[in-house]
């Protein structure tokens, strides 16, 4: 009987760990009163889905959110892949305490320097730009460190070849590292991608309007107790937020796996 | 280089034919929604009809969330060199603003002291500092008591009588609580000390001195005041233990969680709406006296914004505030008519009488004070707040909650007195 | 002076030594680009927090000026700042252990031989691709009073309804269970990583000894993931100064503060209160917090888990 218990358990987990997404489908569906009353027999409507898009600039949101990912995905691809083959091509004096700092950074979060950043983004005039949401993860030091990972495994020799092809120090790294590189840069995508598109605080202070703000700062705003729609429309425009992330997660859910984990063991 | 020179000449040559030869002005306007429904939609309209009569001046009106908010992300615009000439803010904003030296007084924009005249003088109060005015009223309330007249009479009360004393709204409460429901909810988060102060003035003591640099929370009266809301729920058992929450009580009580509840009058049509039971309306009970502070948002004109824009925004302000676009925000809200020529106007006079309770935040501004506000007000609102919260949920003695927030408020103020 | 002398000099002529400068000084302009947003947004803001908070707080009546440490005397002054540093360590100390534990138990059942191990898996894994601030409107349907979920299924049982974000007692650890929901899942995927590389020989070595499945447990496995449990450990306790996106839609810190968070009171005071250098001297504190972990990391950690 014991073997059972496990399976049991483990499943009821699951469960569990689903529950609070599955009850707010549940709610989105349903209107209000039948939703808080769990009346299961009680129609489906795609009235909340209505009152949730009616109620903020829904598309602006996304494609903002979309501009934002895409724009801080190209910043690090093209700082991170720079600095990570400096990291590996040569050992030149100074590197390794360059290193360290930008190990450092990984410490020293953008969420924490909220106040200071806010200034240098002001006096950059990137406030309310998306640039201005960007712009302080873009050397991310997660990113410099995992290509420098990625351009290690680069054999030694391949690199010689090119040169002595006579390829230049950025054809080297066009040519031999970065395409050696690519699943690298497929998890790193998936990772950068899920954290932006997710992101809250700092794109709440430093976005002032709708033609930057992006779907998690639209979405806490929608859903502010002063705004006074209720828990099936909350949840309708929950779920729309959420979409687009959970649907692309479980079907690539392998490649989003193994995106964490090649992100994540260093 | 020519490339360049023909692109921007091309440029110019496109906003020149956007934009025909009159000078065009343009205004940012930030604005908060601390109730329900869809009122963006509401505010938006009435500035669409505004750039319709003045095709000269363009209003991009932004939703910033709540008072907060609000503040927030207009100060935060202004801070960061980016438009932003008029704001609709908490009404007790005024004493940081002017602190922080961004706001101008209405007398140096317009010598039309009729005008600053027209506005019920009681929703005046919070923008008048050292003599000058500093805020017009847009989105204003007092608090009102919401009650479900269907309970009142499953519990044999009289449904066209709502209480008029605390004596009398505790008997009331008690006969309207059941096993389904409580009798009276107050709101405990968002704004507690908007109600609080509510029942220290019924109470009979103002929580702060007229020039905002004074508080009075430990006072017997104040510390009084506090044990009686506390009571409600651990005496008389005809509230909920713990804090009530503010933005869901509308739904509570929507939905018959509660007989009564105490909410801002800018509800009102959300819960005309909406409600599928008979319900009324009616002012907050007395202690000592009748009273309830006002609330809501002033209008606000920045510092920063040029002459024109000033005299745009002035423009605005007199057109969202005019008698019949003040009606018609009020029937869209339950938001007082900030005037009284507002309630001479024929939508809402027609409106108030199909439709009684739309008068009683109204008749209750002979009764109301100016909200809480002080130097420093953030701060020392969030010290009271706390003290309220604790107290509430039997963390700490009233006594005890409401002198350490006197404190911290005494600490706050040091330097403005 | 070197100048002129390495370029008369045998470096000149050497091809290897030019080749290896040539690399260097490529080495450099390709970091450039990365130092100089580093400096922009990490470096300098550094140490101008810690310049603004050297100052007072500038208002009309009373200029800015220069106070030395006063910011962080009256730092220390405020029980607010205690109270919501307490919160922290308490959030910390509950979510961190909490989630490992959760983590490494999800990865045992996802990693064994189960009936429906993808949805398993996948059930775990999904609140890691929400964003937080979804996750608090989820939750919030759980703790509302009166109609909560949670309520309703209490009220099956005759337990009373509780308000659970809005008690002082029950607001921070309602607070910590949605962030253990959000991060447990997220760690399964390290430890699952990890238990893969565990040879199988050495579990059917150990059931030829006759050990019990806890002994294996305990004995081989649990050390073996020991590097893995670190790194989380790190991650865990980076996320618990980061992950406060949560309180703005759940309780706003309250009731009377008791689910406040240290980052959410710097964000009050720098963009609620207007008070900066408060919020500057607050953020040097947190700095220095990092510093220590970061120093702990690299100095005990590294020795351990290999970096190269």
């Amino acid at each position: 009987m014991s073997r059972y218990i496990e399976p049991i358990l483990a499943i009821a987990l699951a469960i569990l760990w689903v529950s609070p997404l599955v009850v707010a489908f549940w709610a989105a569906f349903h209107n209000v009163s039948d939703a808080i009353n769990f009346r299961l027999s009680a129609p489906l409507t795609l009235e909340n889905f209505r009152i949730a898009w009616d109620g903020a600039p829904w598309l602006r949101y996304f494609l903002n959110t979309f501009l934002l990912v895409t724009l801080i995905l190209a910043g690090q691809f093209f700082l991170c892949t720079l600095a990570g083959f400096a990291f590996v091509q040569t050992r030149f004096a100074g590197r390794d305490t360059v290193f360290i700092l930008v190990l450092l950074q990984l410490f020293i979060l953008p969420e924490v320097l909220i106040v200071e950043n806010y200034r240098v983004a002001a006096s950059l005039g990137l406030l309310d730009s998306l640039m201005g949401i960007g712009a302080p993860y873009m050397a991310s030091a997660f990113g410099m460190f995992l290509m420098r990972q990625a351009f290690k495994s680069v054999p030694r020799d391949l690199d010689e070849a090119a040169r002595v092809e006579g390829c230049s120090t950025l054809g080297v790294l066009w040519r031999v590292y970065v395409p050696a590189a690519r699943p690298t840069y497929l998890a790193y995508a998936l990772v950068s991608i899920s954290t932006h598109w997710n992101n809250f605080l700092w794109p709440l202070i430093v976005t002032n309007s709708e033609s930057t703000r992006p779907l998690t700062v639209g979405l806490s705003l929608f859903a502010a107790p002063e705004n006074g729609v209720d828990i099936s429309v909350i949840s309708a425009a929950t779920i729309m937020v959420i979409a687009p992330l959970l649907i692309g997660f479980l079907i690539f859910q392998r490649q989003f796996v193994q995106a964490f984990l090649t992100a994540g063991v260093k | 280089m020519t490339r360049f020179s023909a692109v921007a000449a091309i440029l110019a040559a496109s906003t020149a034919l956007v934009n025909p030869a009159a000078a065009e002005t343009e205004l940012t306007m930030y604005y908060p929604i601390a109730v329900g429904g869809s009122l963006t939609k509401v505010v938006d309209g009435i500035v669409a009809d505004f750039m319709d009569e003045n095709p000269d001046i363009t209003v991009n009106a932004i939703y910033a969330g709540n008072y907060d908010d609000t503040r927030i992300k207009a100060l935060a615009a202004l801070a960061a060199g980016e438009p932003a000439q008029l704001a609709v803010m908490f009404s007790i904003d005024a004493y940081d603003l002017i602190e922080q030296d961004l706001i101008v007084p209405f007398e140096e924009l317009t010598d039309d002291s009729a005008w600053l005249d027209s506005f019920y003088p009681a929703l005046m109060a919070n923008g008048k500092v050292e003599g000058q005015t500093w805020g017009i009223p847009f989105q204003r309330s007092t608090i009102v008591a919401y009650y479900n007249k269907d309970m009142f009479r499953e519990a044999g009360l009289d449904p066209e009588h709502a209480p008029t004393t605390w004596d009398e709204m505790v008997d009331m409460g008690k006969a309207l609580t059941t096993d389904a429901h409580y009798g009276l909810m107050i709101p405990s988060t968002g704004y507690p000390y908007w109600m609080f102060q509510a029942l220290a003035i019924q109470n009979g003591k103002e929580l702060m001195s007229d020039d905002g640099t004074t508080t009075y929370f430990d006072d017997p009266a104040v510390v009084d005041t506090l044990n009686f809301w506390k009571s409600l729920s651990t005496e008389h058992g005809i509230m909920p233990e713990g804090t009530v929450e503010w933005g869901t009580l509308r739904q509570a009580f929507l939905e018959g969680e509660t007989a009564m509840m105490w909410h801002s009058t800018g509800n009102l049509t959300a819960v005309k709406n909406t409600a599928e039971f008979d319900f009324g309306v009616a002012m907050l009970p007395a202690q000592e006296r009748l009273g309830s502070p006002t609330g809501g948002g002033n209008f606000y004109v920045f510092k920063d914004a040029s002459a024109e824009e000033r005299i745009a925004a002035l423009k605005l302000i007199q057109f969202m505030t005019a008698p019949e676009q003040a009606a018609e925000w009020s029937i869209a809200t339950g938001y007082m008519g900030v005037s009284p020529a507002a309630y001479e106007t024929d939508a809402l006079k027609a409106y108030t009488a199909e439709f009684p309770p739309a008068l009683v935040a109204r008749d209750q501004l002979e009764h109301a004070v100016a909200e809480f506000s002080t130097f420093e007000t953030a701060r020392v609102r969030d010290g009271l707040n706390a003290a309220i919260q604790s107290t509430l949920t039997g963390d700490k003695a009233a006594e005890e909650a409401l002198s350490e927030a006197q404190a911290a408020a005494e600490r706050q103020l040091r330097s403005y007195k | 002076m070197a100048g002129p002398r390495a370029i008369q000099g045998p470096a000149m002529t050497d091809p290897l030594k030019l080749e290896r400068r040539r690399r260097a000084i490529h080495g450099w302009l390709l970091l450039s680009p990365a130092l100089a947003m580093l400096t922009v947004f990490a470096l300098y803001p550094s140490v101008a927090t810690f310049w603004t908070s050297l100052w007072s707080r500038g208002t009309r009546r009373n200029p800015s000026e220069f106070i030395g440490l006063e910011n962080y005397r009256a730092l220390l002054e405020d029980p607010t700042f205690w109270k919501v540093v307490w919160n922290n360590l308490l959030y910390a100390g509950v979510t961190i252990p909490a989630s490992i534990a959760i983590a490494l138990i999800m990865a045992l059942w996802a990693n064994s031989r189960i009936p429906a191990r993808s949805f398993i898996r996948t059930a775990y894994f999904t609140p890691t691709v929400l964003p937080m601030i979804a996750a608090g409107n989820l939750w919030l349907f759980f703790y509302t009073p009166s109609f909560g979920i949670l309520n309703k299924i209490g009220a099956l049982f005759g337990a009373p309804s509780v308000n659970w974000l809005g008690q002082p007692d029950t607001a921070l650890w309602a607070i910590c269970i949605v962030t253990i929901w959000k991060e447990a899942g997220f760690f399964m995927v390290f430890y699952l990583a990890a238990l893969q590389t565990i040879p199988p020989d050495l579990k059917e070595a150990a059931e030829i000894e006759g050990a019990s499945r806890w002994t294996y447990l305990r004995r081989i496995v649990l050390p073996l993931l020991m590097p893995t449990t670190l790194f989380i450990f790190v991650n865990a306790m980076i996320n618990s100064v980061k992950l406060i996106d949560h309180l703005f839609i759940l309780t706003k810190g309250g009731p009377s503060d008791s689910s406040k968070l240290i980052l959410y009171y710097i964000w009050e005071n720098a963009f609620a209160y207007f008070d900066r250098p408060a919020a500057a001297a607050m953020t040097i504190f947190v700095l220095i917090v990092l510093g220590l972990l970061a120093a702990f990391q690299f100095l005990v950690l590294e020795r351990r888990t290999h970096y190269q």
